[in-house]
């Protein structure tokens, strides 16, 4: 087959996957709380994708995405607070718009915290790196927290109160072609001439400097762009919630997403999926027995990582078409399977 | 002119907790090169079993230190052989994760037994009076932590220096496989070192939750985080090193805490150890080391 034609395989997948979805929103079977849990799926996946690009692919460890989302989120509803006093409202159309610069907004800030970030951080290595960014994580938390002064007539973080009033939603549909716009966009990243520069810094940083990868660059292109992305995340947590505050954006939370990279595998976008989605339900099954699922979590971590500590796939990717043309009896030599082309 | 005295010698004492703590650090990251994130988890356990063997054995205050810390020592040593052990040859990414979710797992599985309600601690009566240096007044919780942080620096700088198992913890730091080789049983090391990190940190658990009166699941998170800070400030794997960083951080953290902002003394904590590693990342006593192809 030619890339487009499984480009359109896949796409043709993706719609029909939505369109199910819709059918079986439409006959009540998915309710609002289950679409709520799948909305907050949803925003779980981009953010462990985009991790997953700074820990999977680039082999860099980072503890503190939940501080380059909360960078996101509060951008983002900085914007729509700014929008809400200049007098629109959520039934406008115009909001939709208003909401996407929110959100691209959001990943441009996350992206220059990233890159002020990255610039000095990724000189240090593996574990280091990871405390650093740890500790720039609970720095950004503790400043939204204490950055509450007055600007344009509202409280500019509302402190440990949270921050409230502001515009936006965060439907099911919105949220799905996002995850896919994301994806997509992640993925054509990977698997271009800077994807593969990427992977070489994860596989041997010295041997990639040596065949002359600028490998500084790359890592710091690589972190922004993962930050870019949690801020988005950011950003979708915000209009979903209606409400932030510090509070949520714990280092607890940033191990939360780190355990759906890790889960899913390190380098793999469907793995990261997969993960999300067994970690929602998981979720909503142990909300019962609230104070024991982060042991079950963590138990989880320890087990997956003493036998199998490549995640569920490791760092295979699922794919439609390398699926289809095995049950079609094709097993495929060619290059273009992208079932082991990531690796 | 007594306030700014007063507030050093609180930083004193919080330093010798923080010292403590990254010792354990600083020791076990010395010998398999792991950041041990559940050490401050251990402090917590510490905390908790002086509290219960306090209140329930009803044995003295002394004696539930120690029992705190065998217990402790006990526990640390599981921990490597349980979750640390078959990891000794992954990638170190790997044991890094495992250690987290070791320390998650400790603090919820706390919060299940304990619940999350944070738990008084008892301080026998003799420990909360102050004695008086002309206007300066300290406490003897304040003299006690002092002390007993410092017998146990020199105990451990004994043992390291002057036992055959401190010879075998350094041969093995030095390099595994001629320790090896040697004739030393490096499993057994390192447990013991792992075993005596956590007796220290358990004391520093005990010291800790007598200085702030509480214990509760989540308490080992911070002045863990923020002894890995001292020991990184000193040079991790570097025993004096860690000493002094755990005394430098004390200081400094009560020095902000009490003439630049309380809400921003954390942020100062991560802010310090983001300079030392970005301007002398081997720490204050460490060497550079080139990486070699």
């Amino acid at each position: 087959m030619k890339k487009w034609q499984e480009y359109s395989v896949t796409f043709g997948g993706i719609v029909l996957l939505f369109i199910l979805f819709e059918v079986l929103m439409a006959q009540g079977i998915i309710n609002n709380y289950v679409s709520g849990v799948l909305v907050l799926i949803g925003i779980n996946i981009i953010a462990a994708a985009s991790l997953n690009l700074a820990t999977g692919y680039l082999g860099q460890l980072a503890l503190g995405h939940a501080g380059f989302m909360a960078i996101g989120a509060y951008s983002a509803a900085f914007v729509m607070k700014v929008a809400k006093i200049n007098g629109f409202q959520n039934s406008d159309g115009i909001v939709v718009g208003l909401m996407i610069v929110a959100l691209i907004f959001a990943g441009v800030m996350a992206a220059i915290f990233g890159i002020l970030i990255g610039i000095p951080a990724l000189r240090l290595r593996g574990d280091y790196l990871g405390i650093v960014t740890l500790g720039f994580g609970e720095i950004i938390r503790i400043a939204i927290f204490n950055l509450d002064f007055k600007v344009m007539g509202f409280q500019f973080t509302g402190g440990a109160r949270g921050f409230r009033g502001y515009l936006g939603y965060m439907s099911f549909e919105m949220i799905f072609w996002l995850v896919i716009i994301v994806l997509a966009i992640l993925y054509l990243i990977i698997r271009s001439r800077h994807g593969r520069a990427i992977l070489s810094i994860r596989e041997d940083e010295i041997a990639a400097e040596a065949v002359g990868v600028p490998t500084t660059f790359y890592k710091i292109f690589g972190f922004a762009t993962s930050a870019f992305f949690a801020g988005i995340a950011g950003g979708c947590l915000a209009f979903y919630q209606k409400m932030i505050d510090p509070k949520k954006f714990t280092f607890m939370y940033s191990v939360e997403i780190f355990i759906i990279v890790v889960l899913g595998g390190m380098g793999s976008l469907t793995g990261t999926i997969v993960a999300a989605i067994i970690l929602g339900i998981l979720n909503e099954f142990l909300h019962v027995i609230d104070q024991w699922r982060l042991v079950i979590y963590s138990a989880l971590l320890i087990i997956m990582m003493i036998f199998r500590p490549e995640g569920l796939l490791g760092s295979k990717e699922f794919s439609l078409v390398g699926l289809i043309k095995k049950v079609m009896g094709k097993k495929s030599s060619s290059k273009s399977s992208d079932a082991q082309e990531v690796k | 002119m007594n306030q700014f005295i007063e507030q050093i010698i609180y930083g004193i004492q919080l330093g010798s907790i923080y010292a403590l703590i990254a010792l354990g650090y600083t020791m076990v990251y010395g010998i398999v090169k792991l950041i041990n994130f559940a050490h401050g988890d251990i402090l917590m356990m510490g905390a908790y079993f002086g509290l219960l063997s306090v209140t329930l054995l009803d044995i003295p205050f002394g004696l539930a230190i120690v029992l705190s810390m065998a217990v402790c020592a006990v526990i640390g040593m599981l921990i490597d052989i349980i979750a640390y052990k078959p990891l000794r040859n992954a990638p170190r990414i790997s044991a890094l994760i495992t250690a987290i979710g070791v320390s998650l797992f400790l603090e919820n599985i706390y919060r299940v037994m304990f619940g999350a309600e944070t738990r008084k601690m008892v301080i026998p009566t003799s420990l909360t009076q102050t004695i008086a240096i002309g206007n300066i007044k300290i406490s003897y919780v304040t003299l006690l932590t002092v002390f007993l942080t410092i017998i146990c620096m020199v105990a451990l700088q004994l043992v390291v220096k002057k036992t055959k198992v401190g010879k075998a913890m350094r041969a093995v730091s030095e390099d595994q496989q001629a320790a090896r080789l040697m004739g030393v049983n490096v499993n057994l090391t390192i447990s013991m070192t792992f075993a005596l990190g956590s007796a220290l940190a358990a004391l520093g658990g005990v010291l800790y939750s007598v200085t702030y009166y509480q214990v509760e699941p989540y308490m080992g998170m911070m002045p863990g985080l923020k002894a890995f800070v001292a020991a990184v400030l000193g040079g991790i794997g570097i025993i004096p090193g860690a000493m002094f960083g755990g005394y430098a951080l004390g200081l400094i953290e009560n020095l902000a805490k009490a003439y630049v902002s309380s809400s921003w003394s954390n942020a100062i904590a991560f802010g310090i150890l983001i300079l030392i590693l970005l301007f002398k990342p081997a720490g204050l006593f460490g060497k550079n080391v080139r990486e070699k192809v």
